[in-house]
């Protein structure tokens, strides 16, 4: 890559909350003052905002980006919103790395908000509207279905138990009892997660990650400022995306090849030829338990349907060979959508310096690997960032 | 310089109910009242006439030789118009299906709805549409089970994928 190298340099996020008190724009405020913060600037050395923000319907503001603009900074500078669904959170540091690694900005500061609960009586009516209009609104589906189907046809297809899904929401929910900012850690055990109310069968209840309001943001500057302003940035080593086809219905469901493809951008950029052995920490999506397996199989960390009982070995707990969603995730921190993305970089920087508190992994990991998930099923985001310079 | 770690303070005001009825916040409420009609276009106004007319139509590529539903007029992966309309078949073949005991606005249900993706005869394999099961006890339901389409009375239908009330396992 003949690209600028690019480091996270600061970030900071607000606590996830089923109902905030502040406003969609002083979450945007509280994230991006606290980024900003934790890498000693201030917004005059910021040259572009980059806002990840997923759809309007939740906050229940239209044009949401500029309205949210002034909370992120975005204030006489480039500001640009982008949006890929769920996938937004990491996506955004995709395209904040685009502004600086070309050149063209030093800085770069990406936040990410979610005001969920302002949609009444539950913003899950809201996702009615994310099903194609003419062919499947109406049936009046929800959200739960498209998961519970897609979670169907993963179990099916490699003779999964439902135990060895329920493993992930105990094992990240846990470990969320560590994260100052989490709105549902608990220690819970797979019996639990079992006896919880079905709301779609196979989904549980305690198998779906809450409805949140939060924000979080990261700041990005260019090689020279970052080794100027730190002795231990974070280097964005490499980023991917991946979208698949709208025709969900069309699709397999079972393997999420589009991940797989997202990856394989972001581990070529990185140099990374066996994921599996160069990475040593992993924060893929969980919005629903069964989907951290699934994107773990996407990612390359684990072979096809293998996910699960890697996960009963131990291998991903924290202190096991491959710590993965240390940080609790969106089933133990919360999930406001594009918040919840960013969140996972944020573990990244933190765990790679560090400075991850009670929920620091042993072994002093060198590269992480942060993955989103979204619109329509069918969108993957990448980013591996690691303690190393890339070449 | 050295940076700072992770804040200590995490900011945020949560609110409870209890917060919530001292009544000491505020909120404002809207409720938008929007109403929008979409054409249908060209594949899918197809798609719904034959629907009314209690048939099931797809769309093919000649060359990846897939037959598509939902039809549409271009093959987004050859990336080039389709060739035909071909009739297919109302009957399927369940290829997932889900248990769902909440409704879209979040209501409750005793008894659950079966949604589920139908893998249309006819059509490519993997060629399904998204749909409700009905007439199965919930525990019965099996991937690969074949399903037929149960129509609404011809005079009911309107052009719309509920002209299909829903589908029901075929007895052997």
């Amino acid at each position: 890559m003949s690209a600028r190298k690019v480091a996270v340099v600061g970030a900071g996020m607000t606590k996830f909350m089923h109902r905030a008190l502040e406003t969609p724009k002083e979450l945007a405020w509280l994230a991006a003052k606290s980024a900003l913060d934790s890498a000693v600037m201030n917004l005059s050395q910021i040259d572009c905002v980059v806002l990840g923000t997923a759809p309007d319907a939740f906050d229940g503001v239209h044009m949401k980006g500029e309205y949210l603009s002034d909370g992120c900074g975005g204030w006489k500078k480039p500001y640009l919103r982008c949006y890929v669904g769920g996938g937004t959170g990491v996506y955004a540091v995709a395209q904040a790395w685009f502004h600086v690694a070309s050149g063209l900005f030093d800085t770069a500061l990406v936040v990410c908000e979610e005001k969920m609960s302002s949609c009444l009586p539950h913003p899950q009516a809201a996702f009615l509207t994310i099903f194609d209009h003419i062919t499947e609104q109406p049936l009046k589906p929800n959200l739960l279905w498209i998961f519970a189907l897609e979670q169907t046809r993963y179990m099916e297809t490699y003779g999964i138990a439902l135990e060895d899904i329920a493993r992930v929401s105990v094992k990240n929910k846990r470990n969320a009892l560590d994260h100052p900012a989490a709105q549902l850690g608990a220690n819970l055990t797979i019996k639990d997660i079992l006896a919880s109310e079905v709301m779609a069968w196979p989904v549980h209840r305690l198998m779906v990650s809450p409805t949140s309001d939060g924000a979080v943001a990261v700041v990005l500057a260019g090689e020279e400022i970052a080794r100027r302003l730190s002795d231990r940035p974070v280097w964005i080593q490499g980023v991917g995306w991946c979208l698949d086809t709208a025709y969900w219905t069309n699709r397999d469901l079972a393997y999420p090849e589009y991940v797989e493809k997202a990856a394989w951008t972001a581990y070529r950029m990185a140099g990374i030829r066996e994921p599996r052995k160069e990475i040593n920490i992993a924060e893929p999506y969980d919005p629903f338990a069964y989907k951290e397996l699934h994107h773990l199989e996407g990612l390359q960390l684990a072979p096809k349907g293998q996910a699960p009982k890697l996960l009963a070995d131990g291998v991903f707990e924290r202190n096991g060979d491959l710590p993965v969603t240390p940080s609790g995730g969106l089933l133990g921190v919360g999930n406001p959508i594009a918040a919840a993305g960013l969140m996972k970089i944020c573990e990244l920087f933190w765990q790679l310096r560090g400075e991850a508190g009670p929920r620091q992994v042993p072994g002093k990991p060198e590269r992480g690997v942060a993955q989103a998930w979204g619109d329509l099923m069918q969108v993957g985001t990448v980013v591996v960032m690691g303690t190393k310079e890339p070449a | 310089m050295k940076l700072q770690p992770e804040p200590k303070l995490v900011r945020g005001t949560p609110l409870d109910e209890k917060t919530l009825k001292r009544g000491k916040t505020f909120s404002v409420t809207y409720e938008p009242r929007l109403r929008y009609s979409w054409d249908t276009g060209q594949a899918i106004s197809r798609y719904l006439a034959e629907l009314k007319e209690g048939r099931l139509i797809a769309r093919s590529c000649r060359k990846c030789g897939r037959v598509m539903i939902p039809p549409r007029m271009f093959c987004e992966r050859c990336f080039r118009p389709t060739d035909e309309w071909v009739y297919v078949k109302d009957t399927g073949k369940i290829f997932t299906f889900s248990l769902c005991y909440v409704s879209w606005d979040v209501r409750r249900l005793k008894q659950p709805e079966i949604p589920a993706v139908i893998e249309i005869d006819g059509a490519s394999p993997g060629m399904g549409i998204l749909h409700v099961v009905k007439k199965i006890a919930p525990g019965k339901v099996r991937i690969g089970m074949a399903v037929r389409a149960v129509w609404k009375a011809k005079a009911k239908r309107i052009g719309s994928v509920t002209d299909i009330t829903y589908w029901q396992p075929i007895k052997n």
